[in-house]
């Protein structure tokens, strides 16, 4: 299963941000990652929250221009070679990475991969033997 | 010494040539009433007949006319002689599809290359002179306008056109150019290029700058003179009046002068269109006396400025307008080349923007900068950035198309850009002129 990311739209400049994050928590959606993609002029705040509907609602409500992309979260234990191990299994199934971030959870590390065929790429990693968490999962770690 | 092109009349008494201009009055407007319905119509409506135009002030009775005249009769609506006659076509930088396109017979060119030929020979020059124009040649009217009276000043002419910075500087230096004619900014551009060659101002031949187009400063001025080791010239003039040469700067370099023999100038407050007394600060309104092809009655030029009848050193009668301190409309001139935001907006729109967007204008090492602020919406967002970026790029090489100049497009926040009572704040022009 996908899960659901808020991309949001930022302008390079200081405080836009936090503009954000005041959002988030004057309506207690919690950010389980984050992760900041940037250009000269302007980035994109990609985040999984706690929430979806929620973040969404309010961050359009505030004036926000963000938008939901499916995305696979696998965990991967905190241990050398975790992640490469988990990577074999991409280049096998030759998968490919648009973008990815991480994050910790109480247990295992959890890698977030944004790939270009969202539905085949789960497929494949599920015959390979790596299940993606699914959003119930995620509120759980 | 000062060099006069046609001193006759252009230190004739003031009173000959208000009588002049008397006289080509009637006569233009008789013109224009018989050969061009549009202005017939816009006189009838007025309800004035030509016969009612006997002086001078009697000019306040005909109806103004304006760029939105000449778009609306695009593009044989004014022409008031037979195609035939024509000889030349030159068209402004305006609204792609909309826009003027002025013409020319013989008797027009020729009127117009004196108007040049006395900037010229205000500045100095004479046929022993290398003029070297580096005015874009083509239906712009800069290139072909300074051409024109250079040719009939007699000096050796270098139609070097504009770009290809390196092979102008060769042409200046190995052809010893005296006479350098471009706009201020290529100018100032040429100037900071020479420098970094290693020209200093005794290795450079020019002495003379003529420069025009698009507004420049005082400190400008200062700093094109002393990088090329010349004296530079103003020069103003309009596609719809004929070209470059409706005034120019003389010796004395306060203001320039207005051909009067051949354009009629009056100051008018904007907002109401009355006609203020000389020394007002107020819009140009000028007419042209003797164009044929294409006469223009009552041209509002937009531009604000400040007309000076006062004795000049020079020795020229003709009247003096200041520089243009303004325009009374949205109109921008970046790099000598006109700007509307409408043409942005249209742009905008046509990549899937919306119409939520700040032209800035700024003006870094002398030349003209032009960044687009536009307002990101949900459509055009995607969670990719190299995408948004190609988009972002798109819009700009839109802008580019359309306006012939560079943009910067920098996208922002949704309602990010600065409104005042609710309007969005348009344009920030940061050039200090």
């Amino acid at each position: 299963m996908s899960v659901k990311q808020i991309s949001v739209f930022l302008e390079n400049r200081p405080g836009t941000l936090k503009s954000l994050t005041a959002v988030l928590a004057e309506n207690n959606i919690n950010i389980r990652a984050l992760s900041l993609a940037d250009t000269n002029d302007f980035g994109i705040v990609r985040m999984l929250v706690d929430d979806v509907f929620d973040a969404t609602n309010v961050l359009k409500d505030a004036g926000f221009i963000a938008s939901l992309t499916p995305v696979l979260v696998f965990a991967v234990s905190d241990k050398t070679g975790g992640l490469d191990n988990l990577l074999a299994k991409f280049e096998a199934a030759q998968i490919n990475i648009e973008y990815m971030y991480a994050f910790a959870g109480k247990k295992d590390a959890y890698m977030i991969f944004r790939v270009s065929d969202t539905k085949n790429a789960e497929a494949a990693l599920r015959k390979a033997g790596c299940k993606a968490l699914t959003a119930e999962e995620m509120t759980a770690v | 010494m000062e060099h006069y092109f046609q001193a006759e009349i252009e230190c004739a008494p003031a009173e000959k040539i208000r009588t002049l201009q008397e006289e080509k009055l009637k006569k233009q407007v008789r013109h224009a009433w018989e050969h061009v319905p549009y202005y017939r119509q816009k006189m009838e409506e007025q309800g004035v007949k030509p016969e009612d135009i006997q002086t001078l002030a009697d000019i306040r009775k005909l109806p103004f006319i304006s760029k939105h005249d000449l778009r609306e009769t695009y593009p044989y609506g004014l022409l008031a002689v037979p195609l035939k006659d024509c000889v030349r076509i030159h068209s402004t930088s305006g609204t792609t599809g909309k826009r003027v396109v002025a013409y020319y017979t013989q008797a027009d060119i020729d009127m117009w290359n004196d108007c040049t030929a006395r900037a010229l020979a205000a500045a100095g020059g004479t046929d022993e002179d290398v003029c070297h124009i580096a005015y874009g040649y083509g239906l712009f009217t800069g290139g072909a306008g300074i051409d024109g009276g250079s040719h009939k000043l007699g000096c050796l002419t270098v139609p070097a056109s504009s770009g290809n910075t390196e092979r102008q500087i060769m042409f200046i230096m190995d052809l010893k150019a005296t006479i350098l004619c471009c706009t201020p900014s290529y100018a100032a551009y040429l100037a900071e290029s020479m420098r970094e060659m290693g020209y200093g101002p005794e290795d450079i031949p020019l002495k003379i700058g003529i420069f025009g187009a698009e507004a420049w400063s005082e400190e400008m001025r200062r700093d094109i003179e002393q990088t090329l080791g010349i004296k530079a010239y103003d020069i103003y003039g309009l596609t719809e009046l004929s070209g470059p040469g409706v005034a120019f700067a003389c010796s004395a370099q306060d203001g320039m002068h207005i051909n009067e023999d051949h354009f009629l100038a009056e100051i008018i407050d904007p907002d109401t269109g009355e006609v203020l007394p000389d020394g007002s600060q107020g819009e140009l309104v000028l007419t042209a006396l003797d164009k044929q092809a294409f006469p223009i009655l009552r041209y509002r030029t937009r531009d604000i400025c400040v007309l000076n009848r006062e004795k000049c050193s020079c020795g020229r009668t003709h009247v003096r307008m200041s520089k243009p301190l303004g325009r009374s409309d949205d109109m921008l001139i970046i790099r000598g080349v006109n700007v509307f935001p409408s043409q942005i907006e249209t742009v905008l729109l046509n990549h899937g923007y919306a119409a939520n967007y700040q032209i800035i204008v700024d003006r870094v090492n002398n030349t003209d900068t032009l960044t687009v602020k536009v307002e990101m919406t949900p459509q055009m967002f995607t969670d990719n950035v190299g995408e948004i970026d190609d988009r972002r790029k798109e819009l700009a090489e839109g802008i580019k198309n359309i306006l012939g100049i560079r943009a910067k497009v920098k996208l922002v926040a949704p309602k990010s850009i600065e409104r005042s009572n609710g309007k969005a704040i348009r344009i920030i022009d940061k050039r200090k002129i």
